[in-house]
Formats: structure tokens, sequence, C-alpha cells
């Protein structure tokens, strides 16, 4: 019985690596640009199309996938933010969100034409096939190397926003973007580059589920209104409460998948609900 | 106001044509065949572009005109809305002439357009959808259910892979309606043949990730783990099973695969599947030489829902010839009275429920070393005759059927 | 113009071409075009004059349509019971939501609304009496005030466009009333208003549930107009369509979510054969509208006119 609940808690684990990678996206672009990046789906299902059609269309393997769609993505992600949000800066930040809804619209539209529903399979690298046998659980090898890899970026992620120069200039943007002109730093090109990173790392987590989820052009749809609720749980304020919010709510949907599998698809939501009551800036914001 | 406008269209011709006779009996000198299916969304793959495809097919077959008229064939996406598609469906026939709606993918919009179709007498051909209501206590005189139900995915599968040696049984379902009724069809069918059912894990639809769920079917031991779900999640219940090393030790059955889902899940995972399917490209050589051309026009194997939308309508274009007439109530009496006969179905006759009855297959999905050939992917290794597929008669809840 | 005249001016071009409607059109086309165009309204209350983007109205729309069919089809209640049903459903969904997100506000708000619209897709899903996939469908249109046999198209058509009439003048009546003035106020200035002594959250409140209602109003009419209730509804693709249609036929405006449901609901519905390149003309217009095109259809006829007198 705790073996298998052991074993539960640690495959909810796996799913929170993944909340955890992709709240912190949105919660870095949210805390400098003040959008709420609903293309964030979007860029993940591109991430993984990429990889996919890296591996069959040029014979590009899993590992350089890894490196090469997040580039790619952030790049996209770069001209969208120079193109098309930059002009809305000013406006109600609710044109930033309806503008990516946009994007997420027709993104999905043009691969769902390209390449249909049923998606697209991708293989587990050579390297990481394959399971180990823990006793309680048999974990497959490559799932193990999705939490390792996500925790590594994610903590690394946080660490140059909190203890680096760049991070320094990146959290006095999110206070006070004018003074920080003043000084004599390019905002507008941070803007682009902190967009550009936050697309990157939904792609990053797009490129690690690929082998793991049928690669689809729903895909990042499903996935991107659990995570907003991960968001409001957390509250965007922290870096570091995105990605520790992902990782417990990916514990938690785990607990619920064993004592109460019905509800499992609806905990975070609920969750999300006592929150508000209890903590209404969420549990590591500060009211905005 | 159709009485009058027929009326007023056959003294026209009667004046026209010499044999005016004959052609009065297609009502608006086109016979039109509507494919409302879905384009686009999760059931694209399944059924979408490839049934316009068949349903073209069957026309050009006929040979682009039958009783004299032209045969058209019109089609539309109804996005998995059942809003949009009986909005359509109301459409083609107040302004379009349409006098046959084929596929209907997808069970709320089939539901949504039966009783439309009743309503002004038009036939449905249903290939598509799966649901029970179709032909229970939701069934109309002009809908014709063709390729598969709840009901036979679930008994063939169970029944069949009992008699394989698959014993004791364990359940991942999808849960909502769909996905409970599966399971317990399947698991009364297990029972009824000796088997054993170990447990069940509800899972919420649709859910993208199925490991806790396949960690609890590891651990119940079961030789076979059911899989009443269908689409997205079924595919990636299967992929995950494989990754979690649940296969080979264990099998799955899948009670609702389509060819499509395999081909998209590829073989490696997908290996020593079991699953029931009305129809396989490679079965015999007439699936084969249909299915061919069938990929020529395509670049994809036929799914039984495709190989369903073309009997379908040719069978439907049959009775009308057969009839002398497109006049809904004649076609529909031919439809039942003539089996069909064809390289998707033996001898099967429609049920006054609107259940066509046919032969299933039980397939099991090759090993990556077996398939020879692109889309060479089952192995037959079962039959099974209508009177096991299907719901008998004397249990239907549809009020049409006299006990 | 005074707003009185142009609201005057709204009110006899939507009459005029709703009176027409049913000869031009297909009936049913033009019963859920109202529906959505009702929909659409009670949404902008809440978008275009409180401030607020809810992204979780189809809860509203969806659980209403339920409420509805199951009271008329199981209990064997009269039409106008169902539509009380769909109202008291949105009002006491919209109260709940609404009393906890608008503890936040903006983009939160936002996310805490398409959560809890997610949450109650899920219920719909698992509830075994919804029919899951296959919709609840066989809802019965029944006779109003058990006299006037609904199922005649065009009695189902006027019924439904005076309950359309009938609420849109609630809707702009609250907005012209000094309900209406306090919201813009709070979407203007919150901090302003709350000093000047306004119960800020209780006027956000009761515009919630008030929107909530009226769109619990749409679904239930929706689900007699085409007789059977369906997940989609639910979905959130819902809740963004009725974002766009605002957006399109011009937020604050009060005509302008009419203009752009019409729009949406004939982009649906007649460029069907497109499949998913909808989705993608969709997005692009939402793209386009946010870029260049904030103030929407009649927003931009509005400024026009203004500019030329």
């Amino acid at each position: 019985m705790t073996q298998a609940l052991f074993g539960q808690l640690l495959v909810g684990l796996i799913n929170g690596s993944f909340y955890a990678l992709l709240s912190l996206g949105l919660a870095i672009i949210f805390g400098l640009l003040d959008v709420v990046n609903f293309a964030h789906g979007a860029q993940y299902m591109l991430g993984a199309y990429l990889a996919w059609m890296g591996l069959t269309w040029l014979g590009i393997g899993y590992w350089v996938a890894l490196f090469a769609a997040p580039a790619a993505v952030g790049i996209l992600g770069m001209a969208v933010e120079r193109l098309l949000l930059r002009r809305l800066r000013g406006l109600d930040n609710l044109y930033g969100l309806l503008l990516t809804f946009g994007l997420a619209l027709a993104v999905e539209g043009l691969f769902r034409q390209g390449f249909g529903i049923s998606g697209n399979s991708y293989p587990v690298p050579a390297q990481l096939t394959g399971a180990k046998n823990l006793g309680f659980m048999v974990l497959p090898i490559y799932r193990a190397w999705v939490v390792v890899a996500s925790l590594v970026v994610c903590f690394s992620s946080w660490l140059v926003i909190e203890k680096t120069r760049l991070g320094a200039y990146l959290r006095a943007g999110t206070e006070n973007p004018r003074m920080l002109q003043a000084f004599g730093v390019n905002v507008p090109l941070m803007f682009t580059v902190t967009y550009g990173f936050g697309a990157a790392l939904a792609a990053f987590a797009g490129v690690m589920a690929a082998p793991v989820y049928q690669v689809t052009p729903t895909m990042g749809s499903q996935v991107i209104i659990v995570v907003f609720a991960v968001v409001v749980i957390g509250g965007m304020g922290s870096i570091l409460g995105a990605i520790v919010t992902g990782l417990g709510l990916g514990l938690l949907e785990g607990a619920a998948k064993f004592f109460w599998p019905e509800i499992s698809g609806t905990v975070v939501f609920i969750a999300m609900a006592l929150v508000l009551l209890l903590r209404p800036a969420g549990l590591f914001g500060r009211q905005r | 106001m159709n009485r009058i406008h027929l009326s007023k269209l056959s003294l026209a011709l009667l004046a026209a044509l010499p044999l005016a006779g004959q052609a009065a009996g297609v009502s608006d000198g086109v016979v039109k065949v509507g494919v409302l299916t879905d384009m686009t969304g999760a059931y694209s793959d399944l059924a979408g572009p490839g049934s316009v495809a068949a349903a073209q097919m069957a026309a050009e077959d006929f040979g682009g005109k039958v009783l004299g008229k032209p045969i058209v064939v019109i089609s539309a996406d109804h996005q998995n809305k059942p809003d949009v598609a009986s909005n359509v469906a109301r459409r083609w026939f107040d302004e379009e002439q349409v006098d046959v709606v084929a596929d209907l993918v997808s069970s709320s919009t089939a539901l949504a357009v039966m009783p439309v179709a009743a309503a002004k007498k038009r036939i449905t051909l249903l290939s598509g959808p799966g649901s029970d209501p179709i032909t229970g206590d939701r069934c109309t005189p002009y809908n014709v259910h063709y390729t598969y139900d709840t009901y036979s995915m679930a008994h063939g599968t169970g029944s069949a892979v009992v008699q394989q040696g698959g014993k004791s049984w364990f359940f991942i379902t999808a849960d909502y309606v769909f996905g409970r009724t599966l399971e317990e069809d399947t698991a009364s069918v297990v029972r009824a043949a000796g088997g054993k059912v170990l447990g069940a894990v509800r899972a919420p639809f649709p859910t993208a990730d199925f490991s806790s769920y396949l960690l609890q079917a590891q651990s119940s031991g079961a030789q076979i783990v059911g899989l009443a779900n269908a689409g997205a999640d079924t595919v990636n219940s299967i992929k995950q099973a494989h990754e979690f090393g649940l296969t080979p030790k264990q099998s799955l059955a899948g009670l609702l695969v389509f060819i499509s889902d395999i081909h998209s899940l590829g073989l490696e995972a997908a290996q020593g599947l079991y699953l029931t399917t009305a129809f396989y490209w490679d079965r015999d050589d007439e699936s084969r030489k249909w299915s061919q051309r069938f990929y020529a026009r395509t670049k994809k194997m036929p799914t039984m829902v495709h190989a369903g939308v073309y009997s379908e309508v040719m069978h439907y274009l049959q009775a009308v010839k057969a009839a002398g007439t497109d006049d809904a109530d004649a076609v529909m009496k031919k439809m039942r009275e003539t089996p069909v006969n064809d390289f998707f179905a033996k001898n099967a006759r429609i049920g006054p429920d609107g259940l066509l009855r046919h032969d299933m297959y039980l397939a099991r999905v090759k090993a990556p070393k077996d398939s020879k050939k692109p889309w060479d992917y089952y192995q037959i290794l079962k039959t099974i005759p209508p009177d096991q597929a299907f719901p008998p008669l004397s249990a239907s809840k549809c009020p049409l059927v006299k006990k | 113009m005074t707003v009185r005249a142009r609201a005057v001016l709204g009110y006899g071009l939507l009459v005029g071409i709703g009176l027409a409607a049913p000869f031009l059109v297909y009936p049913v086309f033009a019963m859920n075009v109202l529906c959505l165009a009702l929909f659409a309204s009670a949404f902008n209350l809440l978008l275009g004059y409180a401030g607020l983007l809810s992204f979780g109205h189809a809860a509203f729309l969806g659980a209403a349509a339920y409420a509805a069919g199951y009271v008329t089809r199981e209990w064997g209640l009269p039409t106008e019971a169902g539509l009380l049903a769909g109202v008291a459903v949105g009002a006491g969904l919209g109260l709940g939501f609404g009393a906890l997100a608008i503890r936040r506000s903006g983009i939160y708000f936002a996310m805490i609304t398409l959560g809890f619209a997610q949450l109650v897709y899920f219920l719909a899903i698992e509830i075994p009496w919804t029919g899951g996939e296959d919709g609840f469908q066989g809802i019965p249109r029944g006779k109003l005030l058990g006299v006037l046999n609904l199922d005649r198209p065009l009695v189902m058509y006027y019924f439904v466009y005076a309950i359309f009439l009938a609420a849109f003048w609630l809707i702009q009546r609250t907005i012209a009333s000094p309900f209406g003035h306090v919201l813009r106020a709070i979407r203007e200035n919150e901090p302003r208003a709350l000093s000047l002594g306004y119960e800020v959250s209780r006027y956000k409140l009761t515009a919630f549930v008030l929107s909530a209602a009226l769109s619990g109003l749409a679904g239930a009419l929706r689900a007699f107009v085409n007789q059977f209730a369906a997940l989609p509804d639910l979905y959130w693709h819902t809740s963004g369509n009725v974002v766009l249609m605002t957006l399109l036929g011009g937020m604050g405006t009060v005509t302008g979510p009419s203009v752009g449901a019409l729009l949406v609901g004939v982009l649906e519905n007649y460029l069907a054969g497109l499949g998913s390149w909808v989705t993608v003309i969709t997005g692009t217009v939402f793209v386009l509208c946010v870029l260049s095109f904030r103030r929407g259809i009649v927003g931009e006829v509005r400024a026009l006119v203004k500019r030329s007198f």
C-alpha cells in the first residue's frame, strides 16, 4: 500500500516537473513584460513538433533537438515580442493575453491542418530506453531523466535570476523599467530576450515531453489551462514559487490518482479554489 | 412543400423527356450524398477527408449516375459540434436537396442529426459513431448504423480474447458514459466466458499521462489490460504501457482502436495489442483490391470507417436503383430487404433497429519484425459471427423493434 | 448624436433585422445567432463596462443548457421552467465562481474563471446523466404558456427573438443606470472608486452574477433551439469565442457584441468546409483586432461618425 503510494508520488513528481518548467517560463515573462503568455502551450507544442520534424525529415536526433528546438522557438518568440507584443505596451495587460490567445489558436489550427489530429510518435532516445525495477515500481529511465533535467534547468534559471547581474537587471526591470532605462540598460532588448527565453523554456519542455506523450497539435492547449491554475495557486510574484508549486501540484495529483482517481483531473482546480479562499494572493504571491 | 416541388418537377420532366415515367422517381433531378464528418478535429484521421474520398469512390464506381440522374457527393465539416452538424443538415435538406447524409462520426453529432433527418424523411448512414443509443432508445426509421457499435467492440474483444487464453483482466477506463459502458459490457462478457476481472481504475477524460493507472494495472498482475477509452487516450495509454514495461508481460486489449491509431503509434509501441475491427485492408483479395485503390487516392490505408462509408453509399445507390426512386421509404425498404454483399460485409442485413449486423474480426498487432510491408499491421486471429458480435434484436431498446 | 439617440438607432436596426431574419436566412441558424448575440451582450456587460475579462463564460452557457434540458426532459416541466432553471443555474454558478474570482483582478481573474470553467467541463463529462460525449439529446421544445407550439420554426424564432429583445433591453438599462456608471468608474480607476466609498467588490460581484445569469438564459434558450445540450458549449473554445465576438463587434458598445456574434456565427457555419483554417482565421482575426482594431466594428464606425459630424 505505502509502496504503491510512493510509486504514484514519484510519477506525480514527473508530471510536476513539466508543470514547473512551464510555469517558470510563464512567471519569467509575466514578471518582466506583464503579459500572460497564452501562447505558452503552443510554444510547448512547437518544441515537440520541431523535435519530431528534425528526426523524421532531417535525421536530427534527440540530443541536438533538445537545444536546437528551444533555440528556434526562442528566436520565433523574440520575433513575436518585437513585432506584435511590443505594440501593446502601455495598454491594459488584458490585450497581451488576448493577442497570445489568438496566436495560440492560429498556430494550433495550422498544425492541425498540416499534421492531422492523431499526431505522431517520437521514440525514446536510445541512451535512455528501458526501465529500472525499483522494487515498488518500474521506473522508465527516460522519466527519471525528465525529473533530473527539469530540476537542473529550473534551478539554474532561478540561480541566474537571483544571483547574477543579468538577473538583477531583470528584477529591477520588473519593479521599475523606466528607472532601469535611465541607468543605460537597453530595456526593450531585455524584454525581447526575456520573452524569447520564456518561449524557449516552453519548447524545452515540449522536447522533453515528445517521447512521453503523443506529439499532437492539441497537446499544448490541454496542458496550458492546468499550468494557469498552477500559476494562480503559486502566485506569479516569485520564480521559486512557480517551481515549487509546479512540483507540489504534481505530487498532489499523484496522491489523488492513488486515493481517488476520479477527481485527479480536477484536483488542481479544487486546490485553486481553496487557495483563493484562504490566501487570495497565492502561496508565494504578492497582491497586485 | 416538398411534395409540391416534386410534382412540379416531375411535370416538367414529363414534358421534357420521352422516358419520363422512370425518371420521375428521382425527386429533383439529382441524387445527392452529403458526407458530414469531422474534417480536422479528433476524428479527422479515422473518418474525415478519407470518408469523403470513400463516398466519391462509391459514386464513381456506380458510374456517376443512377436512374439516369447524376450522383453528386458534397461534404462539410461539423467540427464535432452537434449544433453545427444539425444546422448543416437542415440547410442540406431544405436548400440543397441532399437525399442522404453519410458518416456522421462522433455520436453527439449523429444523435443530433438523426431526428432532423427523420422528420424530413431523409436517410442517415452512420459509419463513424459507435454509441449504443443510436440503435437503442434514440433509433429512427430512416437510419442505418453500418460499421460498428460499442457492444460489438466490447463483446468481440471480450469473448474472443478469453477464448485465446486471456483469462484475467484489469480495466483502465475513461471516466465518462462511453468508457464506463465499454468497461461494463466487456467485463460481463469476460465473466460469462469464464474469465476473471481483477479490478478497474477510472481515469478522467481526457488524460495525457496514464502512468499512475498503468502502475495500478501492473500491480494487479492481470494477463490482459483492457483499455476502455478511445482516440488520444488510447494512443497515450498504449505508448506509455510500452514505456513502463507493461507489455509484453501483460497484453493490452484496445476496446476501440482504429488502424490510424496504430499507424501514428508505430508497431514498436503497439505490438501485441488485441483489438476488434470491422475491416482490415489486408484480410483478403477483395479488401486488398479496394484498399489499394483507396490508398492510391489518399496515400493512407482505409480505416473501418472509410470502408464502411464506401459500402453504405454503394448499398444506398443500389437500393435507389432497385426501388426506381429516391423516396426515402422505398429506399429504406429495399436497403433492408437486400443483404449487403461486398468487400466489406458478406450476407449482412439491416435490422429494424437500423443496425447492420455483420462479421467482426479479432486482430492482434504484429511485432515490427513480422511486418513485411507498409501498413502490414494486423494479424487476424478470428472471425466473430454477427450473432456474437452484435446485440440480439430481442434485447433492443429501440421502440421500432416489434417483439 | 446623443447617447439616447444612438441607442434608439441601434435598437431600431436590431429590431428591423431581427424581424426579417427568418425569411432571409435559415430560422434555426438565425436563432443560434440570437442566442450567441445574447451571450456576447451578457459577456460585454462584464468586459466592456466592468473591465473584467472572464475566460470561463462557457460554463454558464453550457451548464444552463444541461439544466434546462434536464428539468424539461426528465421532470416534464414546461419550457418556461426550463428557462428559469437555466437562469438560476447560471446565476448560482456565477455567484460561486464570482465570489472567489473577484478576489483577484486583471489577468488573474481571467485565469481563475478559465480554471473554474474547466472544472465544470470535467464534471459534465463525468456525471452519468449528461450522456458524456453523446450529449444530452432529445430536449422537447414544448408549448409556450401551454398554447403556442414551439416546434413550429417561426413560432420558436419569434419566441427567441422576444426574449432576446427583453434581455437586451435589460442589459441596456443596466448600462445606463447609476449602477452602470459606478461599474465604469471602477473600470477606469478602481482605487478612486474605492476611496469614494463604493463597495467595489459588491459591484463587481453583482455585475458578474448578472452577466452569468443572462449567459445562462442564452444557454437555456439554445438548448431549446437545438434540442440538445452538448460538451462543446462548455469547452474553453466557447469562452474564447465569446471574447472574440465582443472584441470584434466592439467591446463597451451596446450593439457591438451582437454584430460580432453574427460575424462569428456566419464564419463558423458557412466556412465549415474550410476545416481547421477556420481556427487559423479566428486566431488571426483575434490578433488583428488586438493590434489595430481595438474598438471593434461598431466602435470604429462610431468614431468615424463622430469625426465626420
